[in-house]
């Protein structure tokens, strides 16, 4: 039995309907981005495309910097992260005892105490330790936050690689860290990626730690946008080059990644 | 597993440092006032409007982006499964507001969307003739929903269409031979289907939804007056603008056990399913 036209038709209409009134915000900004200050704030769709927005954000000497502070925290605390959950994930996926499945639930439990609970405590921390506003104190920050998601997720990865393998590398001699490195690692590199990309993506886009405990010497792109928000920022083709430029690096690697990001986010639960 | 250890400290030591706050007189600007304070702290919080209004607010949020976003999220995981043309690209944009930083999307749609003179939206009421409305004057906490929802619709819309497309063909078929019609088929076949991802997409907004702050930040300062104020805000407010360290721990064991009360029964849902 074939759906009729009609049906189809209008299946295809509310598809790309709502598609394009979720992408709308996203594809104003970009347009917005291209008007001069005056057009930006008319709405309207007729004007002559201008870079002028872009030129100006990216002769502000701080867009490279803040850029750059995104990039290394990011990246730094991906890594990080990774280091750390390896280790812990192998041997709770390979070598499992009575508390593994405790501890791995308790690990998630973390994750839902909310960061303000232990803001101050952070805060008063990092002011004496003299991390507050530098790169290394946000890098550390990253790394414990998104650590029981990675454990979580490189554990589910490492679960499906059968034990006979491993078994049969340490018959020929292999010790335990070339077994991680040799054998499970290139066995699970699309489980890795996908979750150093998850990780990527969440540092890049965190916006709690970031506002409260940078102000400028290691304030990612977060903290940039988040300054256009003073009524005397109200610079809307400004504002939208800027966000553009924070938010393309990221959309692109998201549109290409969507899939194994699934089967991350949801622990393997849905396949 | 050295991790479990770096985890467990980073845990229980700002842990305790919050708890022992919570009993201390501890302000910033008033270093005289210091000492232990017992429960003072927490009887100033019980007794503050503002705190009552922030926890409110917290759940109302909370309830309102979940249903939002996991109702219209199954129903356009249904949409999207159906074949039409460009099905792949449509899917593209509708799931792109998930990778937008929170900073951005608040931006965005304060001032290019909902900004009472310029934003889109008023401009386009005023063309049918209608009067622009403040959002975030009028109806802050509202707003704050609508940007959240906006950007957690998609991750359940990514989640929920992928359980959609696992689900067999051939029982859609025969539940299609038995006469089921599209609406029987959606409610017993599909949403039992679902139940599961809907469960994991729900702990996951639980999770980032309990401690949404970028959005409050940016747009409203959980104004006006405390009608938009969550606890993460309320918390903020309190230590790092009102220097009140002692009363800001104390609205962060608040915080710590009301999720973990949230935590304590999806853990358990989840660890049923748990294969270990």
């Amino acid at each position: 039995m074939q759906d009729s036209l009609l049906q189809r038709v209008t299946t295809a209409i509310t598809g790309w309907a709502v598609a394009l009134l979720l992408f709308f915000p996203i594809g104003w900004m970009v347009l917005t981005s291209f008007k001069t200050e005056g057009d930006a704030v008319k709405s309207s769709l007729a004007f002559t495309p201008t870079l002028a927005s872009y030129g100006e954000v990216l002769a502000r000497a701080d867009y490279l910097s803040f850029a750059l502070n995104s990039v290394v925290v990011s990246v730094g605390g991906t890594v990080l992260a990774l280091l750390f959950a390896i280790p812990a994930a192998y041997s709770m996926a390979f070598h499992p005892t009575a508390r593994t499945r405790g501890t791995l639930l308790w690990m998630l439990s973390t994750k839902m105490l909310p960061p303000v609970g232990v803001l101050v405590p952070i805060y008063l921390l990092f002011r004496t330790a003299g991390l507050l506003d530098s790169r290394i104190g946000l890098v550390l920050i990253y790394a414990l936050m998104n650590l029981p998601i990675v454990v979580w997720m490189l554990f589910t990865f490492y679960k499906e690689v059968p034990n006979d393998i491993l078994e049969a590398g340490r018959m020929d001699g292999a010790r335990v860290f070339s077994e991680v490195w040799h054998l499970l690692l290139p066995l699970t590199m699309p489980g890795v990626a996908s979750t150093g990309l998850l990780s990527l993506i969440l540092c890049w886009n965190e916006a709690f730690w970031s506002l409260n405990l940078t102000s400028a010497g290691a304030a990612p792109l977060t903290t940039f946008i988040a300054s256009f928000s003073s009524p005397e920022g109200l610079f809307f083709a400004k504002l939208s080059a800027a966000s553009t430029m924070a938010v393309a690096p990221i959309l692109v690697f998201g549109w290409f990644s969507q899939r194994q990001l699934v089967r991350g986010l949801t622990f393997g639960a849905v396949k | 597993m050295p991790s479990v250890i770096v985890l467990l400290a980073w845990m229980i030591v700002p842990l305790v440092m919050t708890v022992w706050f919570s009993f201390q007189y501890y302000n910033l600007v008033n270093p005289e006032a210091a000492g232990f304070a017992g429960l003072d702290n927490y009887e100033f919080l019980v007794t503050d409007p503002d705190f009552w209004a922030a926890l409110t607010n917290t759940v109302i949020l909370l309830g309102s982006v979940l249903v939002i976003t996991v109702g219209f999220g199954t129903l356009l995981a249904v949409l999207f499964d159906q074949p039409f043309p460009g099905r792949n690209i449509a899917r593209l944009l509708a799931i792109s507001p998930f990778f937008v930083m929170p900073t951005v999307s608040a931006l965005v749609w304060k001032n290019l969307l909902m900004h009472p003179i310029y934003g889109v939206l008023s401009v386009a009421m005023r063309a049918v003739g209608l009067e622009p409305v403040d959002w975030f004057a009028q109806y802050p906490l509202a707003s704050v929903i609508a940007i959240v929802s906006w950007e957690w619709l998609p991750f359940a819309l990514l989640i929920l269409l992928t359980a959609v497309q696992s689900l067999d063909h051939e029982q859609r078929e025969a539940a299609r031979m038995d006469g089921a019609g599209a609406i029987a088929q959606f409610f017993f076949l599909t949403l039992p289907h679902l139940s599961r991802a809907i469960g994991v997409v729900v702990m996951i907004e639980t999770i980032f939804l309990l401690t949404v702050f970028a959005e409050i930040f940016v747009t409203t300062s959980g104004g006006p007056g405390n009608a938009s104020t969550n606890l993460a805000f309320l918390i903020y407010a309190r230590a790092l603008l009102q220097y009140d360290i002692g009363g800001a721990s104390a609205g962060g064991v608040v915080a710590i056990v009301l999720a973990n009360i949230v935590a304590f029964f999806l853990v358990r849902s989840i660890a049923r399913r748990l294969e270990v």
